[in-house]
């Protein structure tokens, strides 16, 4: 999801030898449903995959806030606008919270935010698709914030102290964005039938993108194992995919909205919906860099970074010169 | 070129009078006041807060988890600190 798991593969030959007693004891307190706090002794491995995650979901926060941003001044009304700076606000906050749970780890904010601007971390596949109409703001809203939730409830009980409390104040703010996204795309579902068809043409492009937010199938998936077993993630990403699936489907059908898929049909028996093939090539196209926004988004974050430069730099400077005179 | 990194600061918010101050989480700043706006901004915008301390987080002195045992074990093993640990007469009542 804002996590999809595709940086850096651990490197097997990294894995040195660590005290198989420490480790047996880890896991041990990881089975007894205990939490793992930062001066904790941890597997090497577990702290690299945590700071990958954390770090990745965090950067997929902040990016997140750009194709939203878009729409902050073309807001249709003043209580659609204020709701959609608070939302922008609250996704720049949830990275916040992200950046420091992964700096409890050992590795610094400075690097963290080095790591996406150079383009050696990722982010999620899901911010690199534009937003050219209003009805794409109900659409984020709805849909994209919907699969976060989905990913994000587990997460609170994820098995380090500092991610799972993260998650808790991200997945208490997270509710307002879903049920803003959806009050837009009820009111221009209900609305005229040029309206209704901006609706439908967001959830025409925006369907197939969410489903590939939870990351490739369970068979192909890298991390899962390591991961499960560590109780950092607590359900498959298939698992994750058809609980959004099965949740979304009916909220479509209240809309009124078609979903785009012909092969999109509900289990009589387990009331599951199946849904179609997903074009994984171009989910791995755009995690490469080839999605239509993946350019104008790192251009957009490198260019606030550079021009905010003087900005930390004059207030580490301030500080100084404070302090130098308290001093004397 | 900003190569110097900006301190990290704890943040302690009282949720209402009469609770104390609890860490809610921590936040990079130049100084005292930039800390104390951006914990406002980061942590009490729905009205989580009436008060807020900040605090460098190097100033926090903390115990070593691998001394977990030697710190706290003893505290369990004296039950007679407890008030259930002494017998009082049922027809004594409530004490």
């Amino acid at each position: 999801m804002y996590t999809q798991a595709l940086n850096s593969n651990p490197d097997a030959a990294e894995r040195h030898v660590e005290d198989a007693a420490l480790a047996a004891r880890f896991q041990e307190r990881i089975d007894a449903e205990e939490r793992i706090e930062p001066n904790d002794w941890m597997p090497a491995m577990y702290r690299r995959t945590l700071v990958r995650q954390i770090s990745q979901h965090a950067h997929s926060e902040i990016i997140g806030m750009l194709p939203e941003g878009n729409w902050i001044t073309r807001a249709p009304s003043l209580r659609r606008k204020a709701a959609l700076l608070a939302k922008v606000q609250d996704e720049c906050g949830h990275g916040l919270y992200l950046y420091a749970a992964a700096e409890t780890l050992g590795t610094g904010r400075e690097e963290l935010v080095d790591q996406l601007l150079s383009g050696k971390a990722k982010y999620s596949s899901i911010f690199n698709y534009p937003t050219l109409t209003w009805a794409d703001i109900g659409a984020i809203g709805w849909l994209v914030d919907g699969a976060a939730i989905m990913n994000q409830i587990p997460l609170c009980r994820c098995s380090y102290g500092p991610y799972a409390r993260a998650m808790i104040r991200v997945c208490k703010e997270e509710s307002f964005h879903q049920r803003q996204g959806y009050e837009i795309m009820l009111t221009l579902a209900k609305g005229t039938p040029e309206q209704k068809e901006l609706a439908q043409d967001a959830l025409n492009r925006w369907w197939w993108p969410c489903l590939m937010m939870f990351g490739p199938p369970d068979a192909v998936s890298e991390h899962s194992d390591a991961s499960t077993r560590w109780k950092i993630k607590r359900f498959s990403n298939d698992e994750l995919r058809q609980k959004f699936v099965d949740a979304t489907v009916p909220q479509a059908h209240y809309l009124g909205l078609t979903l785009p898929d012909a092969d999109l049909k509900q289990d009589a028996e387990t009331g599951h919906w199946s849904y179609g093939a997903i074009d994984w090539d171009e989910f791995k196209q755009v995690i490469a860099g080839n999605g239509p926004c993946n350019k104008d988004r790192m251009a957009a974050r490198r260019k606030a970074h550079d021009e905010g430069a003087w900005v930390r730099d004059a207030a580490l400077a301030y500080a100084e010169k404070q302090r130098l005179k308290k001093a004397a | 070129m900003s190569s110097q990194a900006v301190p990290l600061w704890e943040v302690f918010i009282r949720s209402r009078n009469g609770l104390s101050h609890k860490h809610v989480g921590s936040l990079h700043a130049a100084d005292t006041t930039l800390a104390l706006q951006a914990a406002r901004d980061l942590y009490t915008r729905r009205g989580e807060g009436l008060s807020i301390w900040v605090v460098p987080s190097n100033a926090i002195t903390a115990s070593d988890p691998a001394d977990k045992g030697m710190m706290f074990e003893p505290t369990a093993s004296k039950i007679y600190r407890h008030p259930t640990f002494y017998e009082v007469p049922e027809e004594v009542g409530h004490m």
